[in-house]
């Protein structure tokens, strides 16, 4: 069965090879037939790579440790969920991954394009057969996941106790769905510079791949910020982590991307901006993937593995150098046709918003790369941390939030001053009075949190007076009542209005950014059976401990051979709020010295946290039980000394035994207590925005063709008195 | 003010802010930033008052808990030289001996003391995505 | 032996599947005013979504009557020359 894939790997790599050649004969001599073979290549590369990571997946669902891959992340008691997903735990496995989505992608843009743009489509398959072809060499002479060890090991490490998740097994789909997806845009772009086409056309195709993109890496960094909240032992949901903020990159750009393609759509503006936005996206995607598994930045995600460095950094230096290139010896079929109107315009709004968030990126950017910058400025490695990217961000976001409720306020081309003036009236005194009752109720003085209120509020009065404007127009027209006018209103303006759900998603989730980092009680207490803690408003009880041995009956299912954790009882004013429920799991670890017994749980410890989750507060808890006491430990070593490795039931039977020695006599644990306010906004402006962002992109349908069908058949008729009919509504 | 002059009058704002912002940010990385150093570097550089960001293995039989603090030494990579540190805070689910780590380290009264959660432990398989300061001990 | 079997199988597909175009006997090659055709289509479009947008910015209260008629007037211009030169290239095919 490995022989299988590794054959599929050698025929897709001869595939990609060919494909970039036909596709680029193609282009170059006018034969159309040869794009087009070039083009079924992909599809042909997507089946072949789909049976590679099925026979991969397969593999690890029975166990087969023959295979390294498995034998590495996977083990018989791993559970089945966490098993399958073990696939792309493993850097082999993550890297067939990332081929596999990549050629699934392709195929899709190339099937939707398969019609127009046939030059720009050709040099887009070479580029994207490029990608690929990387990825797969990577993996036949580097990394091979199919690689295997005969006679098999009886059984696998295991997969990492801290991935045992559902969040964190599908984040890094949907992230490398986001990275892979934002190579087509790249390569749409590189080819409409090189076929010397960049028209309206290619703008509509390219935007809706570029959306994919920022939406799916949307979703991928959204999964894991809540992964990292509600799993994991922190309590946090970003640490300015260089793993994490190699994912925001490309979305920054991409997001600036969207609003800008937009202009260069209206007005034939910002060809060069745009350009090279599409293809810094897609080299800032690169990068993520490489930061990810190469260890040069000491990041808690180092996957080690310095081997892969050289090959990334070939492939991105010749992406940054091919790019600029291009968009320099392009530069004059990129010049605008138009000049913005008047500063006061949502083109001019949009282009602010462009800047602020290439701001944000280089900032960010700058922070996390800095210890190599450092070290190659000054020979000295050094690094920056949470509160640098803070002092920047926060501003930089407050700015992002304010633009995103004044544009909603400007007409498109020319706004009309005393109109515009008049319509962020009503908002900004919002703001105004919003901040002025936090201050006044109590709500402590801090500016940026309070800012980012006063502004969120603005934002929410602008958005929600376009609605009402909005619907108030419509009726006008139709009379229709109210809530039909809205749903039609929405529906024949889906960008405007979708776009301003987002907008109003994304505020709600920077006000529950805000609250929750300003605003938060944590604790870290220690405590013995029946004693209290008091964090922020809430008390918190330790009422008994819990223990549980054996995977069926650990809670999480997540395959830990023993957790040990307590009985928590909130209360606030007297007033019982929730019981909570924290443990921590020990998992069975692959280190003979730590004897029978002591191996069974001297793997990774991994907490489970509780959580009482509200729309105005979260509680959350965790703890940290001591297994080191004397007492505990003499249990662990007399076990070991007495009970053979070939008797595992036995030493099971010891771990049980120390179950009910903590359970009788429990040491004071460790907790960590945090209470929240608002973390709940954060996840539901993530739902809005996700929400907004389909309302944007879903397809208007017929009704609009047929309209411009009769306008354009009333405009030959009679130029100009087309006027009055079928644009009269909105 | 004729159209190209605005123009050109607007460039030069949005690009002298940019230059602006670039310039404060490059300049407060600088100052901001702690020095990734080895045990052996930081014993020969240390000075007290500034904090270093220490990386190294965690010594095989230095943890102690003693109350809220967290005792462990550090050695470098290759082995050699060792470091002393007394640590309070959040302590991530992977720390053990003999990984990896990296704390952010204060030199005050001779003694080193790390800096409270700034701990954190770098995963040793070769592809785990591992937390931040978690928050549990570990044996 | 099934693992070799299912490899000459899949090469197979493979290469039915790619080089299908260039078995095919091609007919002849489009005409080369289709881009420019589907483009302006998709300008046409856009444009229309322009003169819609700034009546309901207009309706929205963010342009006063005489700004609104100034911006209707330029884009409803900007749409008949699209439809103009759209017209000619119609013309230009039935020749």
């Amino acid at each position: 069965m490995a022989g299988l894939g590794g054959a599929c790997l050698l025929l897709a790599l001869a595939v990609c090879v060919y494909g970039i050649g036909a596709s680029l004969y193609g282009v170059r001599r006018s034969r159309p037939e040869f794009s087009d073979s070039g083009r079924r290549a992909v599809y042909a590369l997507a089946g072949i790579l789909t049976v590679a990571f099925a026979v991969l997946e397969i593999a690890f669902l029975r166990n087969d440790f023959t295979f390294n891959a498995v034998a590495d992340t996977s083990s018989r008691t791993t559970p089945g969920f966490y098993r399958a997903a073990a696939v792309w735990s493993s850097q082999e496995g993550s890297l067939l991954l990332w081929a596999w989505l990549s050629s699934l992608w392709s195929s899709l843009a190339l099937f939707l394009t398969r019609n127009r743009m046939r030059d720009v489509a050709s040099y887009a398959t070479a580029i994207l057969l490029g990608f690929a072809g990387f990825f797969i060499s990577l993996m036949v002479f580097y990394a091979n996941p199919f690689a295997t060890t005969r006679p098999a090991p009886l059984e696998g490490a295991g997969l990492d106790p801290l991935l045992r998740f559902p969040t964190m097994m599908i984040h890094p789909p949907m992230l490398y769905s986001g990275y892979t997806l934002c190579t087509v845009p790249f390569a749409f772009g590189m080819g409409a510079l090189l076929a010397r086409r960049v028209d309206a056309e290619w703008i509509g195709a390219v935007r809706r791949f570029a959306f994919a993109a920022w939406f799916l890496l949307g979703v991928g960094i959204l999964l894991g910020a809540r992964w990292s909240y509600s799993e994991l032992g922190w309590g946090g949901y970003w640490g300015w982590d260089a793993v994490e903020n190699a994912s925001l990159m490309p979305w920054l750009t991409g997001t600036a991307f969207l609003h800008s393609l937009m202009i260069q759509e209206k007005r034939g503006m910002l060809k060069v901006w745009n350009a090279s936005l599409v293809l810094a996206t897609g080299t800032l995607a690169i990068m993520g993937t490489f930061l990810v598994r190469s260890g040069i930045l000491n990041s808690i995600h180092a996957f080690g593995g310095q081997t892969l460095g050289v090959p990334f950094v070939c492939l991105i230096a010749v992406m940054i150098v091919g790019s600029i290139y291009l968009v320099v010896s392009r530069r004059g079929m990129l010049r605008s046709e138009h000049r913005l109107d008047s500063l006061l315009s949502r083109e001019s709004i949009f282009m602010a918003n462009n800047l602020v968030l290439v701001g944000l990126c280089f900032v960010i950017f700058w922070g996390t790369y800095f210890p190599l910058i450092s070290e190659a400025l000054t020979g000295h490695e050094a690094s920056v941390g949470p509160p640098w990217f803070d002092r920047y961000t926060v501003p930089l976001a407050l700015i992002l939030v304010l633009l995103s409720g004044i544009g909603p306020a400007i007409a498109w081309r020319r706004a009309t001053f005393a109109n515009a003036r008049r319509n962020l009236l009503v908002p900004a005194l919002l703001g105004l009075g919003t901040v002025a009752l936090l201050l006044v109720g109590g709500v402590p003085g801090d500016p940026g949190a309070l800012a980012m209120f006063g502004c969120g509020a603005f934002v929410i009065g602008c958005i929600g007076q376009e609605f009402q404007r909005g619907v108030r127009a419509r009726r006008a027209m139709s009379g229709e009542v109210p809530p039909v006018a809205l749903l039609a209103l929405v529906r024949r303006n889906r960008r405007r209005y979708g776009g301003y759900i987002v907008h109003l998603g994304i505020v709600v989730l920077f006000v529950g950014v805000a609250a929750s980092s300003s605003f938060k009680h944590s604790v870290e207490p220690t405590l013995s059976v029946g004693q209290s803690s008091k964090v922020g408003a809430y008390t918190v009880h330790y009422v008994r401990p819990t223990a549980t041995v054996s995977p069926a009956q650990d809670a999480a299912h997540t395959g830990s051979t023993l957790a040990l954790g307590a009985v928590l009882d909130v209360t606030k004013n007297g007033r019982h709020v929730a019981t909570l429920y924290p443990s921590e799991g020990f998992y069975a670890s692959d280190e003979p010295s730590q004897g029978s017994v002591g191996s069974l749980i001297g793997g990774q410890p991994v907490s489970h946290v509780a959580m009482d989750a509200g729309v105005t507060r979260d509680v959350w808890s965790a703890i940290a039980p001591d297994l080191e006491t004397p007492q505990l430990k003499r249990i662990v070593q007399i076990g070991n000394k007495t009970i053979p490795f070939a008797r595992p039931e036995d030493a099971l039977i010891a771990v049980a035994f120390l179950a009910r020695s903590y359970l009788q006599h429990p040491p004071p644990a460790q907790f960590h207590f945090i209470v929240s306010p608002l973390v709940m906004w954060i996840w539901i402006g993530g739902l809005i925005v996700i929400g907004g962002g389909l309302i944007a992109i879903w397809p208007s349908g017929l009704a609009l063709r047929r309209r411009a069908r009769a306008l354009a058949r009333a405009e030959s008729a009679q130029p100009g008195a087309g006027a009055e009919q079928g644009l009269a509504r909105v | 003010m004729n159209p190209a002059r605005k123009r050109t009058v607007r460039l030069t704002v949005a690009l002298s802010a940019a230059v602006v912002l670039a310039a404060a940010l490059i300049y407060t990385s600088f100052s901001a930033a702690s020095p990734a150093l080895t045990p052996s570097q930081l014993l020969a550089q240390a000075r007290p008052g500034h904090s270093y960001q220490l990386t190294g293995k965690v010594l095989a039989g230095s943890v102690r808990r003693s109350g809220s603090t967290l005792d462990f030494s550090i050695e470098d990579r290759a082995g050699g030289a060792v470091v002393p540190v007394a640590y309070t805070g959040t302590v991530p689910d992977p720390f053990r001996e003999g990984r990896e780590v990296i704390v952010t380290v204060e030199k005050r009264n001779g003694a080193y003391v790390g800096e409270r959660d700034s701990l954190i432990t770098k995963c040793p398989s070769k592809y785990s995505a591992g937390p931040p300061s978690a928050g549990k001990q570990s044996f | 032996m099934l693992v070799a079997i299912v490899t000459v199988l899949l090469l197979g597909i493979a290469i039915l599947v790619i080089s299908a175009p260039l078995r095919a006997t091609r007919s002849a090659p489009e005409p080369d005013g289709d881009d420019e055709l589907a483009a302006l289509g998709i300008a046409r479009e856009v444009k229309y979504r322009e003169i819609r947008d700034a009546e309901l910015d207009y309706r929205t209260g963010k342009l006063s009557q005489a700004d609104y008629e100034t911006v209707d007037a330029t884009l409803r211009s900007e749409a008949l020359s699209i439809l103009d030169r759209l017209t000619e290239l119609g013309e230009q095919d039935a020749d």
